[in-house]
């Protein structure tokens, strides 16, 4: 078993959790300093830097949520100046705002460190050559990988994300071991090689997968290795807390969570750790972050954490599949996509009515999100062109709100379900199991 | 002058899915309403019943009484001789008079042929048509 860093992979729990009480005291003095929000936050909750005094102490501190960094857009929440941050990555948010991330020097290290240790992990090595399918630029997904693929020597060939037939030849020619994308762009680079007469097993060296940034099942994982070959490993992490930043080991039988750089709790609906093995909210304290820290950052992600030791030999926990959120957020193409989202955007258009309803299905495991809409009677005209041009800037304006393309529907006046209360405006289809 | 030449024609607008013809249909019986031509056309999500009536004014109220998803639209009616180039004395005259059709269709019984058909502005449509000496059908001629 190879490791990256075998001193903290293999640390005993006991002084892993001596090593994240200190971190934790750091980070809370720290934050209570130069943080107004959590200075605030902490005073409303009456608790001050020096109550940390155990691991348990955690629950005394108040938490985050994703609406705290809405409200603090852009940069609000950083407590580092300009000159210490390196880099800005931005992911898609609620209400048409995204959220903006920073990083220090030393983020951008342990972000790399994190994916360095994952990608050791699943098997990499610096002979390999990993392809990036993943999109870069304000996506954490692509750079993230490839500093952290950069770090263990590995080759990174920055494909990105389109033109498929393109990434093929180039994965045939070079040759590519491994690959990161989205387990749906996997599933559709599997249909492209069958397209195109490549079987991936005879015609390519590829034998690993960091697959991510959208929830699957082991379902899908079972049918990808079966089909392909290759070793399809999941893989976790949120723009939040750095990008993509755990990968399981070749054991698969969950993410191992790095415990010196991201303390995870697992919280019922009352805000109680729930028992082991038990299934609720992540709760993310970051312990080493800089530009932007985050303690008891609530993910809206449901899951449980294994902490027995892995056949591995790694002693940090292991996350397993998600199982849902706490929130209405969608995921299509590891793109955020929350309906209200899209109902601001019916808002904006006046020939809409508020009547919609959203379905999300997955056709050979790639994502659509379609969107059905009702026209106002005011707006609706037996004048197609009319008609056509509506649904064309609804369309275009959609677009650049969710950056992801829906197939719209527009619906007669009256046509929709009208419900009491709480409509049910979304059918997910996928399936997780 | 040109008010008194626009024919109303109702658009009914239906969910493209089987039976909803009938479901139609069977509303413009319950109503009584009398058609004179109609055709019907798809587009994207939904189609158009298109029809001239009689009583297009009562038609449209009960109709939308009855929930279904209908309105008015002005079209233009030139009469035709039933005649083998009947269209094309008119279709010449459209298009000289420099007027570009939306959508068009006919009806013709014994006693008269007539092409309907829509454009962007009907007002001007219709002025240019009597200027360049064309008959054009009122309301009350259909």
């Amino acid at each position: 078993m190879n490791y990256w860093n075998k001193a903290i992979e293999t640390m005993p729990l006991k002084d892993i959790k001596a090593l994240q009480l200190k971190l934790l005291k750091k980070n809370v003095s720290e934050m209570y300093e130069t943080s107004k929000f959590y200075h605030d936050k902490m005073v409303a909750a009456g608790v001050k830097p020096a109550d940390i005094r155990t691991l348990d102490d955690l629950r005394k501190l108040p938490t985050m949520k994703k609406s705290d960094l809405r409200e603090n857009y852009p940069d609000k929440l950083f407590v580092r100046p300009y000159s210490e941050i390196l880099r800005y990555h931005v992911s898609s948010g609620t209400t048409g705002k995204p959220t903006v991330v920073g990083y220090t020097r030393n983020d951008i290290e342990n972000w790399s460190e994190s994916l360095a240790r994952a990608f050791t992990s699943s098997g990499l090595t610096k002979n390999d050559i990993l392809q990036i399918s993943m999109g870069y630029g304000l996506f954490t997904g692509g750079l993230g990988k490839h500093y952290g693929a950069e770090k263990i020597g590995a080759t990174v060939l920055p494909a990105g994300t389109g033109n498929t037939a393109r990434q093929i030849e180039l994965m045939l020619d070079l040759p590519v071991t491994a690959i990161a994308a989205t387990p749906s762009y996997m599933f559709h680079i599997a249909d492209v090689c069958d397209k195109m007469g490549v079987d991936i097993r005879r015609d390519t060296k590829l034998r690993v997968g960091i697959l991510g940034a959208e929830p699957w099942s082991e379902n899908m994982r079972r049918k990808l290795q079966e089909r392909t070959g290759i070793l399809a490993q999941n893989c976790y992490g949120t723009s939040e807390m750095s990008g993509p930043m755990f990968t399981e080991c070749t054991e698969q039988k969950g993410i191992h969570v790095w415990q010196d750089l991201c303390l995870m709790e697992i919280l019922d609906k009352n805000g109680d750790p729930c028992a082991d093995g038990e299934r609720g909210e992540m709760v993310m304290t970051m312990l080493q972050k800089e530009a932007f820290p985050l303690i008891r950052y609530k993910m809206g992600d449901i899951s449980t954490l294994e902490w027995e030791k892995c056949a591995c030999g790694r002693t940090h926990p292991r996350l397993q599949r998600l199982s849902g959120r706490t929130d209405d957020m969608l995921i299509i193409r590891g793109i955020n996509v929350f309906p209200s989202q899209i109902e601001d955007v019916i808002g904006e258009m006046d020939f809409l009515a508020p009547f919609y309803h959203i379905t999300v299905d997955a056709v050979n495991y790639m994502d659509s999100i379609a969107v059905e809409v009702e026209v106002t009677k005011q707006a609706l005209t037996d004048d197609m062109t009319k008609m056509e041009k509506m649904k064309a800037e609804f369309d275009r304006r959609l677009r650049v709100v969710l950056n992801i393309k829906a197939d719209i529907k527009l619906a007669l006046p009256g046509s929709m379900p009208r419900t009491e209360g709480k409509a049910k405006h979304v059918t997910d289809n996928r399936k997780y199991d | 002058m040109a008010k008194e030449h626009m024919i109303k024609q109702l658009s009914i607008f239906i969910n493209n899915e089987p039976g909803r013809l009938a479901q139609i249909a069977a509303a413009l019986k319950e109503c009584n309403v009398n058609m004179k031509a109609f055709n019907i056309a798809e587009s994207s999500g939904f189609g158009v019943f298109r029809a001239i009536v009689d009583e297009p004014d009562r038609a449209l109220k009960e109709l939308n009484d009855k929930g279904i998803v209908v309105k008015e639209t002005n079209v233009i009616a030139i009469p035709m001789i039933d005649r083998p180039g009947g269209l094309l004395d008119v279709a010449k005259a459209i298009g000289e008079a420099n007027i570009n059709i939306e959508y068009g269709y006919a009806y013709s019984t014994k006693d008269l042929a007539a092409f309907f058909f829509r454009v962007d502005d009907a007002d001007a449509a219709v002025k240019k048509l009597l200027a360049s000496g064309i008959k054009v059908l009122k309301g009350n001629e259909v």
